[in-house]
């Protein structure tokens, strides 16, 4: 008998997109208040935690064809190659930059390589504890 | 007193209402005397406590700070949409493993049926 579980289900399809847009948040606040990559990948891994409990794992799967393994590899490739890029302009390993742009729709804006850094440790984090759980579920 | 102490008064009193049923939402589950009624301790009243604190917190620091904080209003949101969700799941995990009622229960109407679609399937 196919188990009942529409009140889950329901729910997750609504506060997924909560949790997702406190990932991007905390992702985004990271460099003048609390947050960053490494909390805002684990609420992002957390939704996809949430998705796998409330369905199973080929329909989630089916909607999200990333293999995990490869987008924490892409994470860490992300991570280095911004360290490097501090080398080209004849700076030491992992130098950060910034400056102001104007940007059309959001104004005076603060761009720091930094950032691009943290998308890199998120996408490692998210990519790493989600292919531990899909390891750890499978086999069973 | 002025208009600010007046909204700073308001938030306050809201954070002790929380607090208030927070500790009567804990004595409920201490007194009651099974999962289910525990469950029903836990989660309603639990749910209005925090949600009066977070409002509170949320008054404050908007009256004081002048600040109007996008998380705590996501916070509402979320622990509204998902504490009862998660008390209901307990309270049907706790079911379908045939966790006793108390002595006292006068009827079971999800016992007939989840004993109709057993015979049928």
């Amino acid at each position: 008998m196919k188990i009942n579980d529409v009140i889950l289900e329901t729910v997750t399809k609504i506060v997924v997109f909560i949790i997702l847009t406190v990932a991007v948040y905390l992702f985004f606040s990271g460099h003048n208040s609390p947050g960053g990559g490494f909390i805002g990948g684990l609420v992002l891994a957390s939704a996809f935690v949430l998705l796998l409990l409330a369905f199973d794992i080929e329909t989630i799967q089916k909607g999200i064809p990333f293999d995990f393994k490869r987008v924490a590899a892409l994470g860490v490739f992300i991570a280095v190659t911004t360290g490097l890029g501090a080398i080209v302009f004849g700076q030491p390993f992992l130098t950060q930059a910034f400056s102001a742009f104007n940007l059309p729709y959001f104004g005076e804006t603060e761009l720091a390589t930094i950032t691009l850094f943290e998308a890199g440790v998120a996408l490692a984090v998210v990519g790493v504890v989600v292919s531990i759980i899909l390891s750890i579920s499978e086999d069973v | 007193m002025n208009v600010s102490e007046m909204d700073e008064f308001i938030g306050a009193f809201l954070i002790l209402i929380g607090g208030i049923i927070s500790v009567i939402s804990a004595m409920g589950i201490i007194r009651f005397p099974d999962v289910y009624t525990r469950a029903h301790a836990a989660t309603k009243s639990t749910t209005l406590g925090v949600l009066l604190s977070l409002v509170g917190a949320f008054i404050y620091i908007w009256m004081t700070e002048n600040y109007i904080s996008v998380r705590l209003v996501l916070g509402i949101v979320f622990v509204f949409i998902t504490a009862p969700v998660s008390g209901h799941l307990i309270i049907r995990a706790a079911y379908r493993s045939k966790v006793n009622m108390t002595e006292d229960t006068v009827e079971d109407e999800l016992k007939a049926i989840l004993d109709k679609q057993t015979e049928v399937h």
